[in-house]
């Protein structure tokens, strides 16, 4: 058996089954090569060594016995920080919640540990989920395994620097507003936003209810079905969650086929703002999706341009909402202030808040308290509400004449950290492509289609597909990942540079 | 605070002002589970004992609607006469307050599940009958109630001043409605005998429709009380004060006088009303100054995207109207016709509040009289001398019935009867009970009282002489004797037929 890290989740899934190898192996490998390269990418705040090992002896002894509770009953796994694990620290990427431990699951762990995958760790983010290269994060950033100078998107880069750093074959991440799917484009790795409603919230530390979606990080489409199906499904403890089966995802991805797709090119999300070799990549993309038969089109969404504005808005209103909890009254940081004798209740909320929270935090709380003011809110959460019908509105009349959308993910690839940290509204820009899927619940994938001419760095192409509809990502994402890893022989990240403390 | 407060006369302040009444009722419904997770919530239980990461507000956690809660709600829109919205939703309400686990409460604002109703009460006229008042509600909404506080230290068991706080989050997430008048005007001098009333009406309203257990002394009833003058019912509504928790009906009603006589004196002596909340003290009577409101205070409301829009079908709303008790009004006339009670008596009853209670003692088989009896004499002073509502005594309609029966199987006499309800109240168990643990029961053994009898009548020959020269009357000072002798266990009947037996 080779490096079991460079091994896809389905095929340790395979290993594992015919007995080649045990669980405890794989997790130790990866925990090896955890200890041996996150120095540098410093993708996880968490590594749970010990917990991990014990699940994996677990799912081997049940194993021999004959059982599997899954089909990645065994394959490690490593979990954003923005998912409460009983027993496992959780922060959020924050100050405000050092130290916290939660005595509950999240119902994505919950079925992460009922299908028998241990859990490596705890993976990095931006603060709270805000931001768009894990550089809002109170730990530090974590870094692209492609280039350690760059970022690997937000805010979900811890995982998807983990995937693409063979730390983890499989990670979790929570997509608001591209937190999975932009992270996945500028490490060439792949990630799910699912269907809102389709995998549960319940656990999720909410940065904005109505938007947030946890999804799988992977490096194949395959790996990413075979995840999303364990985590999917309804969930009676978040109501929002859909009351319908899954649809067989793992059976869409093993089947990709582009023949007969009708695929709309979204003529709002291109163009100019996109870097130059983003668009390059993304036009091969389409190129090689006709050669294979698909029937292309270019459809107009005219009301994705005020997705950006509207998200900016509903975003802040509901998370200054979310994150009045952290009060220092429960859990987490509690400061108390300077050079006051008995601090109220009121003057340790105030004094915790303004330690605990960052920079982002705090703008987006400022803005969001702002927004929902009374004499404000209807020009501003009201309409941004209309905007969001609007979207629904062009995704519903698109997908009338067309089965998917695409367009590339994200608008460049990845920038290097510090770049961008004092310019919030260039960091914003970077989500102006997955946005609108999260306006409109519907799902989206990013499957890494390229290089960049001019600076060697991945790409990502997104697929759309209408709600409840995830199968089409995986179908229409597999076949185009076929085309594509030919074209290159192999996976794109095979070309990544090899990290120094990484074994060949 | 040290300023003397100036009243003026009850009877000046009507002559010259027109009151305006709100009142807005706080219900805790009797639900087995909370509002949004599985807690129960029994009243009294050891602090933070009833409590989940939900109703704790931990982070990631996801409220799940009580579909009890919402049925309760729909059938007590029902009984006050509300049309049912056929959709709407909860809303967040943000301040932060510790006992508030999220820092906002779930709750509705501008779509309440019940509006536009009214119910009719009854208040006495100048020849002291009864006369219909209608009271407008403006609707009935479904929230969640808060933890508590206990403030300790200070002077004034609030949370400034105090050495330091404890939470108890038990309360926090129990299902409330809170149901709100719409101004209630032309009650003129009788505003607080309708205030009284129609809280008094509410509470046997939720009573019979079982929907809480509506005991103010514990809370699950709280009245606030809005109040403001205008010079005549022309003119434009006053400011108003808000007083809060207002926990008994004598207080409802104290409170609106009170607010009367204070409002009166400010706006004659040319001062204004400031729009404020006040708190009551029950034990002086008065209210005093809370938080000003003049800068209301802006809580950002917009809907909960926790939680789905609430649409009850109309099959559904009519099924839960065919389960609504009797209106207030026939209900009301039914009993009296059934008990053949007078106009007087009857609002003797329902002044008291002891509307249910001596229902139910007439339903556990008491006579109505007798029932009427007990409630509106011993019950009713004991009730005035402890400073509760009559429903708040601890002894149940059925323990009172069942004094009676001991009354009716001349087992006790009146005056036992009295240390039977003593012994109840004392929490010495039922009246079976305190009569076997206080060896009450009356001595009916003619052996025993004969002897007695023999006693009295040759300590006492000039009596007896008069009684045996057919002077009846007279027999009253030799019972007098037996009782003495047997320390008021005997069956005061029994001991006259005795006396007189032995000396016709």
């Amino acid at each position: 058996m080779g490096d079991l890290t460079r091994m896809s989740a389905a095929d340790l899934a395979d290993a594992l089954g015919r007995g080649e190898v045990s669980s405890a192996d794989i997790t130790q490998a990866h925990l090896d090569r955890i200890a041996a390269v996150d120095g540098d990418v410093h993708a996880f705040l968490h590594v749970n060594a010990e917990g991990a090992l014990a699940v994996a002896r677990e799912s081997d002894a049940r194993r021999s016995a004959g059982e599997s509770r899954s089909a990645l009953d065994g394959v490690p796994i490593a979990v954003k920080d923005v998912m409460a694990t009983r027993g496992i620290p959780t922060t959020c990427g924050s100050r405000i919640l050092e130290g916290w431990v939660p005595p509950y699951d999240a119902t994505v762990v919950a079925r992460l540990r009922a299908a028998g995958l241990p859990i490596l760790g705890k993976t990095n983010m931006d603060e709270f989920a805000m931001g768009s290269s894990t550089e809002h994060s109170a730990w530090g950033p974590s870094h692209n395994p492609w280039d350690l100078e760059r970022i690997p998107g937000g805010s979900g880069g811890g995982s998807s620097a983990a995937v693409a750093a063979y730390e983890a074959p499989l990670a979790i991440g929570t997509d608001t507003g591209g937190s999975i799917r932009q992270p996945a484009a500028v490490t060439g790795t792949i990630g799910v936003k699912p269907t809102y409603g389709g995998v549960s919230r319940y656990g999720v530390i909410a940065l904005a209810s109505s938007l947030d979606q946890p999804g799988p990080c992977a490096r194949s489409v395959l790996d990413a079905a075979l995840l999303h199906e364990v985590i999917g499904g309804h969930d009676p403890l978040d109501s929002t969650s859909i009351d319908l089966p899954v649809p067989p995802l793992v059976e869409a991805a093993r089947s990709g086929d582009l023949s007969g797709v009708r695929v709309g090119v979204v003529t709002e999300l291109g163009g100019e703002g996109y870097q130059e070799g983003v668009r390059a990549r993304f036009d091969e993309s389409v190129e090689l999706m006709v050669k294979a038969g698909a029937d292309v089109v270019e459809v107009s969404c005219p009301h994705f341009r005020y997705g950006l504005g509207a998200y900016y808005l509903i975003l802040p209103s509901e998370a200054s909402s979310n994150l009045a909890k952290f009060d220092a009254m429960r859990y987490g940081l509690r400061v108390l202030p300077d050079g006051v004798d008995a601090p109220s209740a009121e003057q340790v909320m105030t004094a915790t808040r303004a330690a605990g929270f960052g920079d982002e935090v705090k703008r987006r709380i400022i803005l969001g308290t702002y927004a929902l003011s009374s004499g404000y809110y209807d020009a501003y959460y009201g309409q941004a509400q209309k905007v969001r019908t609007l979207i629904s509105r062009d995704f519903a009349a698109a997908f009338e004449q067309v089965d998917v959308l695409v367009s590339p993910t994200a608008p460049t690839t990845a920038f290097k950290i510090g770049e961008k940290l004092d310019d919030p509204l260039a960091m914003y820009l970077n989500d102006i492509a997955t946005i609108p899927a999260n306006l409109a619940g519907v799902p989206g994938i990013s499957i890494p289609n390229g290089l960049a001419a001019e600076d060697g760095l991945p790409t990502g192409l997104q697929i759309l597909a209408p709600a409840t509809a995830d199968d089409r990502l995986y179908r229409v994402g597999a076949a185009a990942e076929a085309l594509l890893n030919a074209s290159w022989g192999g996976p794109l990240l095979a070309q990544a540079p090899e990290l120094v403390g990484g074994r060949a | 605070m040290t300023t003397t407060t100036e009243l003026m006369p009850y009877d000046e302040a009507l002559a010259r002002f027109d009151p305006v009444l709100g009142l807005e009722v706080h219900v805790e419904l009797n639900t087995v589970s909370k509002m949004f997770c599985g807690c129960p919530t029994e009243f009294g239980a050891e602090p933070n004992t009833q409590v989940c990461p939900t109703c704790l507000g931990l982070p990631g956690a996801l409220p799940v609607l009580n579909g009890k809660a919402v049925e309760a709600a729909i059938r007590i829109g029902l009984a006050l006469n509300c049309s049912i919205a056929e959709w709407c939703r909860f809303a967040r309400k943000n301040y932060f307050y510790p006992d508030m686990p999220k820092n906002f409460q779930t709750s509705q604002y501008d779509e309440p599940i019940a509006f536009d109703g009214w119910t009719e009460v009854t208040v006495p006229n100048e020849d002291g009958d009864g006369e219909p008042f209608r009271v407008e509600i403006e609707r009935a909404h479904m929230e969640e109630d808060t933890g508590k506080s206990l403030h300790v230290g200070g002077s004034t068991g609030r949370i400034h001043g105090a050495d330091y706080s404890l939470l108890d989050y038990n309360r926090a997430g129990v299902p409330l409605i809170e149901i709100v008048t719409k101004p209630v005007e032309g009650a003129g001098e009788k505003a607080p005998e309708v205030a009284r009333a129609y809280v008094a009406q509410l509470r046997d309203l939720l009573l019979a429709l079982g929907v809480s257990d509506v005991r103010m002394e514990q809370g699950s009833l709280r009245c606030d009380v809005n109040l403001s003058l205008r010079p005549d019912p022309s003119a434009e509504l006053g400011t108003r004060s808000e007083t809060k928790n207002v926990n008994s009906l004598r207080s409802v009603e104290r409170a609106v006088r009170y607010e009367v006589t204070r409002q009166a004196a400010r706006l004659s002596a040319g001062d204004k009303v400031v729009q404020e909340t006040r708190h009551w003290h029950e034990d002086t009577g008065v209210t005093t100054s809370g938080r000003s409101k003049e800068q209301a205070e802006d809580y950002r409301y917009f809907p909960e995207p926790d939680l789905v829009p609430i649409a009850p079908s109309r099959e559904w709303v009519e099924e839960l109207r065919g389960t609504l008790p009797e209106p207030p009004r026939e209900h009301r006339a039914r009993l009296q016709a059934e008990w053949e009670f007078s106009e007087l008596e009857m609002r003797d009853v329902v002044g008291a509040g002891a509307l249910s209670s001596v229902e139910q003692t007439v339903a556990a088989g008491a006579s109505p009289q007798l029932a009427k009896k007990w409630w509106l004499s011993e019950l009713a002073r004991r009730a005035n001398e402890t400073g509760v509502e009559i429903t708040a005594l601890p002894i149940t309609p059925e323990q009172v019935a069942g004094v009676q029966a001991l009354v009716d199987a001349g087992r006790v006499n009146d005056k036992l009867a009295r240390q039977v309800f003593d012994g109840v109240l004392a929490g010495e168990g039922s009246p079976e009970e305190v009569v076997a643990a206080r060896g009450l029961e009356v001595v009916s053994d003619d052996s025993a009282l004969g002897a007695a009898v023999d006693r009295a009548i040759e300590a006492n020959p000039d009596i007896a002489a008069k009684i045996r020269d057919g002077k009846q009357a007279a027999a009253g000072a030799l019972i007098g004797a037996v009782m003495k002798e047997m320390r008021g266990q005997a069956d005061a009947a029994r001991v006259r037929e005795l006396i007189l037996e032995r000396l016709s």
